[in-house]
């Protein structure tokens, strides 16, 4: 019978989607691996609403880390809180979703416990076997692992979020137990790109721009409107964030963000491998692109060979009308 | 200065990947081998912190098979001193990588260690953050600006949602991402000097460290396919799919 610790991150308080989908994946792995239970660590400040909100969700506890000194993740200062906590509740899992917190954490926490980890997991097998994506997610590896603990980290469009229930779970306040001599790293500040569009990794739908769009400001002009008559998220290829035509956070791909929206709209992207592995597992996919060969046009549903700068504006005005019908 | 950078040998991303039919691996036969993509921009940064203070010593370290010098060989002609080849021919899990990385730089003592987030044939994204646990070393992951003055160093990370900068003392562990910098090729005179420089072998097991993999890949698949699409004429085909077949909008 195996607990899993699942590492509940959240933004000012506030829980993304994604980690309720890690807290799903927790839930479901301790149910896998002999009806274990699963607790959820939030760290920093002021957690008493958090922590209250978290305990909807299904777990068997909450246990908030609140110290002044995790106000700012630092990877060496999480690695040791939530080590720590996680030999002391003797969990058999350490799990938290793939977000660049969790990928920078999770291999540190495994280091500090000497245990293994599998990056990104797709599924949890009956047997407690875990899936994950190698090659661009061109192959599924069927992964084992052996030793008395285990770090998990889990895609995020893999698995549902955790729903909220009637019932609350027991909240248990805790001060981290640090080691002030191991603590090497300082918070300098955080440049967030602003933007009142959904995000990338929560929204229905996503509208991604490629080198196609040739510039930031057709990005503005051509494609903006139309990822906001949709009520979208923006994303952009690699060649288009490399080109400097939109920041380095709207990358979809291998490397960048992977999602997996009802719609995903790809207008002037070639669809390189780099990039299907970002979003291939989306519902349904949409190509623009005025070269009928460009690889995209192998996974889309729906796909419109022609010149972007005079369909997309002309998809605007339907999709208007549509709205309006 | 010291810096140590390592170098996976990786089929090239645009390879067609082609899993055996038993499941136990991909088809090498006709894949061409290359660095891995961000250790290669890991040399390239190592160079240029070397450029800009006039002199350090850049090594490499591969822990793979004979073949693998091949990709160390480049990294010599891209301008990096010597390089190290840890000799091991059974597959190594993440924490293995990281145990013989530290005992290297135990050895070596560098002032940085520099390697790219994520190997792109394993895609774990483990090796560095587990290496700087093991060594008690600040990280900085995802590194797309570096700056090192004396001994502190500040480094912009690419995160969800922005840039986060962060500091610290070296030594540290720093993991490369796409946009930290574009690295050079090889010239002819660097290839050249190349053949010269040393390249020391290390068999693995003369380190005296347990390998034995704790995590296993059991079996290799390939995703579920994607049903044909089609091409549709108009835009305002288009949108009538999407709102009366797909019911998307």
């Amino acid at each position: 019978m195996a607990d899993v610790l699942v590492f509940a991150e959240h933004q000012a308080g506030h829980f993304p989607k994604t980690t309720l989908v890690a807290v799903n994946a927790g839930i479901e792995l301790a149910k896998k691996r002999g009806g274990g239970k699963c607790v959820a660590v939030i760290a920093g400040e002021n957690l008493d609403g958090p922590a209250a909100e978290l305990a909807k969700y299904g777990m068997s506890k909450v246990v908030a880390l609140e110290d002044p000194k995790l106000a700012h993740y630092l990877a060496d200062l999480y690695a040791q809180a939530i080590t720590a906590l996680a030999k002391s509740l003797g969990a058999e899992y350490v799990l938290a979703t793939a977000t660049a917190m969790g990928k920078d954490l999770m291999p540190r926490v495994a280091a500090r416990l000497n245990a293994p980890m599998a990056s990104e997991i797709v599924s949890i097998g009956d047997d407690g076997t875990l899936v994950r994506p190698m090659y661009a997610g061109n192959a599924l590896a069927t992964v084992e692992m052996d030793g008395p603990i285990k770090v998990v980290s889990v895609r995020a469009t893999a698995f549902d979020s955790a729903k909220p229930g009637d019932s609350a779970a027991p909240v248990e306040k805790a001060k981290p137990e640090l080691d002030p001599a191991g603590l090497k790293m300082q918070f300098v500040s955080f440049n967030e790109t602003k933007s009142d569009r959904p995000q990338l990794t929560e929204a229905r739908i996503v509208v991604s721009g490629g080198r196609g769009l040739k510039s930031g400001e057709n990005f503005k002009t051509v494609l903006e409107p139309l990822v906001d008559e949709m009520g979208a998220a923006m994303g952009a290829s690699r060649a288009a964030v490399d080109a400097g035509f939109v920041p380095n956070d709207l990358q979809v791909g291998q490397t960048g963000k992977v999602v997996a929206p009802e719609l995903y709209v790809a207008v002037g992207i070639s669809g390189a491998i780099q990039h299907l592995a970002g979003m291939k597992d989306s519902k349904t996919i949409v190509a623009i692109n005025k070269d009928e060969e460009a690889p995209i046009f192998n996974v889309a549903d729906y796909g419109l060979v022609a010149d972007l700068f005079k369909v997309v504006p002309e998809m605007v005005e339907a999709l208007k009308k549509v709205k309006h019908s | 200065m010291k810096i140590l950078a390592s170098v996976k040998r990786v089929p090239d991303p645009a390879t067609t990947i082609r899993i055996l039919p038993d499941g136990s691996g991909i088809a090498t036969d006709n894949v061409k081998w290359v660095i891995n993509p961000f250790d290669e921009i890991a040399i390239e940064e190592a160079l240029r912190i070397k450029e800009k203070q006039g002199g350090a010593d850049v090594a490499l370290m591969s822990i793979g098979q004979q073949t693998w010098q091949e990709q160390l060989r480049t990294g010599l002609a891209m301008g990096a001193d010597r390089a190290i080849l840890v000799r091991a021919d059974q597959p190594l899990d993440s924490l293995a990588i990281a145990r013989v990385m530290a005992k290297i730089v135990a050895d070596e003592k560098p002032d940085l260690v520099i390697i790219g987030k994520q190997a792109i044939d394993d895609d774990s994204n483990q090796v560095g953050q587990m290496l700087a646990e093991m060594l008690g070393w600040p990280q900085a992951t995802f590194a797309s600006k570096v700056d090192i003055a004396g001994t502190k160093c500040t480094v912009v990370r690419e995160v969800d949602g922005g840039l986060e900068t962060i500091a610290f003392d070296l030594p540290a562990v720093i993991t490369t991402d796409l946009r930290l910098n574009e690295p050079r090729y090889a010239s002819l005179p660097g290839i050249m000097k190349a053949r010269k420089k040393e390249l020391k072998e290390i068999p693995v097991d003369s380190l005296g460290i347990d390998l034995t993999p704790k995590l296993k890949i059991k079996t290799l698949a390939a995703p579920p396919k994607r049903q044909a699409g089609r091409k549709v004429g108009s835009v305002e085909e288009l949108v009538s799919v999407l709102h009366s077949e797909a019911k998307v909008i």
